[in-house]
């Protein structure tokens, strides 16, 4: 805005105002501008925040507004961290949680790695790397079900193309032992292009210089990658695993558009499971009770990588 | 190892925080293991202990 505008505008601001806001400390105009991002983070995280604490300590059914409700103290608690079905979640969730990472790490620091290379057609394919993770989760586990088709999709072909054998003979989606590796699969094709991006980022951020001393120093590029690039991208590696984790482990939206938690169970995710327990069962007061344990679960795992990125930081 | 429990003796935030997060590391793992379910039925308290632990600590002072 120019001046003249300035100008305009304070001369424009009628008498009674003007005098109110020039009574006001910078203190209080702060608040003024803070204050309703304040009021709406209280009103849409906090306090549901605590409204769901309160919820876990009674039996509230949210489709029977009528009925009383009760404080049962610590039931639902007890219920959950006694019930196996919500252990086994909690393993699919696990199995879901540690191969993603795995995969991520590996193929997204690769990808990132040859990226940084210079060559031609270099920004074509990171373009073309990232863009699955430009699709919405809806969309690519639409089109990963017609993948997997064990008739028609193009993946049994090419995996029977590699090994051998008949392409309906096995099913991904269907089978108990195969399920759990296909969410693994869609995930990791869909997610790898952002570790990528977050890996490119801490690769470029090393100065050349660094390379060069060590080319001095007739260190091999084996000892290069080792003492130079792998510390160096460290930090950015961490904070694309604490995105990925913190994600991944309230994976919801790809799971239930792929297997929608089957066959079985194998693949019901904790929060599948959670989603259940609110909205089919309509067990509010339990599901609000199980919404905290994974509450804490992550703050407690988003904590231990704040600490281990500072310290990472540090060094 | 001294200079560990001597940080801890001395409430510093260094010492304090690993326990805090060998808490919440041990929590987890709890949580998501597939072998005893006493260890899933006490993950919850565990996780829960680290974390408050993890807030509390990290406003300590930090360790000379």
């Amino acid at each position: 805005m120019s001046d003249k505008t300035v100008d305009r505008l304070a001369s424009n601001t009628p008498v009674r105002v003007a005098r109110k806001i020039k009574g006001l400390s910078d203190r209080a105009i702060a608040w003024i501008f803070v204050g309703p991002t304040i009021f709406l983070l209280l009103a849409i995280n906090i306090f549901p925040l605590i409204w769901t604490i309160n919820l876990s300590f009674t039996n509230f059914k949210a489709n029977r507004l009528n009925r009383e409700v009760e404080y049962i103290g610590l039931r639902n608690y007890e219920r959950i961290l006694g019930d196996s079905d919500i252990w086994l979640s909690m393993q699919a969730t696990a199995h879901f949680l540690f191969w993603t990472l795995f995969f991520q790490v590996l193929i997204g620091f690769a990808l990132a790695w040859l990226i940084n290379r210079k060559f031609r057609g270099n920004d074509l394919w990171t373009t073309i790397i990232v863009l699955p993770m430009m699709l919405s989760p809806a969309v690519v586990g639409n089109f990963w079900t017609f993948l997997y088709q064990p008739q028609i999709g193009l993946f049994n072909y090419v995996v029977t193309f590699f090994t051998g054998g008949d392409p309906s003979g096995f099913e991904m989606l269907g089978s108990v032992d195969l399920a759990p590796w296909a969410i693994v699969i869609v995930d990791t094709w869909m997610w790898t292009p952002f570790v990528m991006l977050i890996c490119l980022a801490g690769l470029r951020s090393i100065p050349d210089y660094i390379y060069e001393a060590a080319e001095i120093d007739r260190a091999s590029k084996l000892r290069q990658f080792f003492t130079i690039t792998i510390p160096m991208v460290l930090p950015f590696l961490m904070l694309a695993v604490l995105f990925r984790g913190i994600e991944n482990f309230k994976m919801f939206d790809l799971v239930v558009q792929l297997t929608g938690g089957g066959p079985g169970s194998t693949t019901e995710m904790a929060s599948i499971n959670l989603k259940r327990e609110a909205f089919e069962k309509w067990r509010t007061g339990y599901s609000s009770a199980f919404a905290i344990i994974l509450f804490v679960t992550v703050f407690g795992l988003a904590s231990i990588y704040v600490k281990a990125l500072n310290k990472v930081k540090e060094r | 190892m001294t200079r560990f429990f001597k940080g801890l003796f001395t409430f510093r935030r260094g010492p304090w925080e690993m326990l805090a997060t060998l808490l919440i590391a041990v929590g987890v793992f709890m949580l998501m293991q597939p072998f005893v379910l006493w260890a899933y039925t006490y993950s919850f308290i565990v996780t829960l202990i680290g974390t408050v632990m993890f807030i509390v600590v990290s406003h300590f002072p930090e360790q000379e």
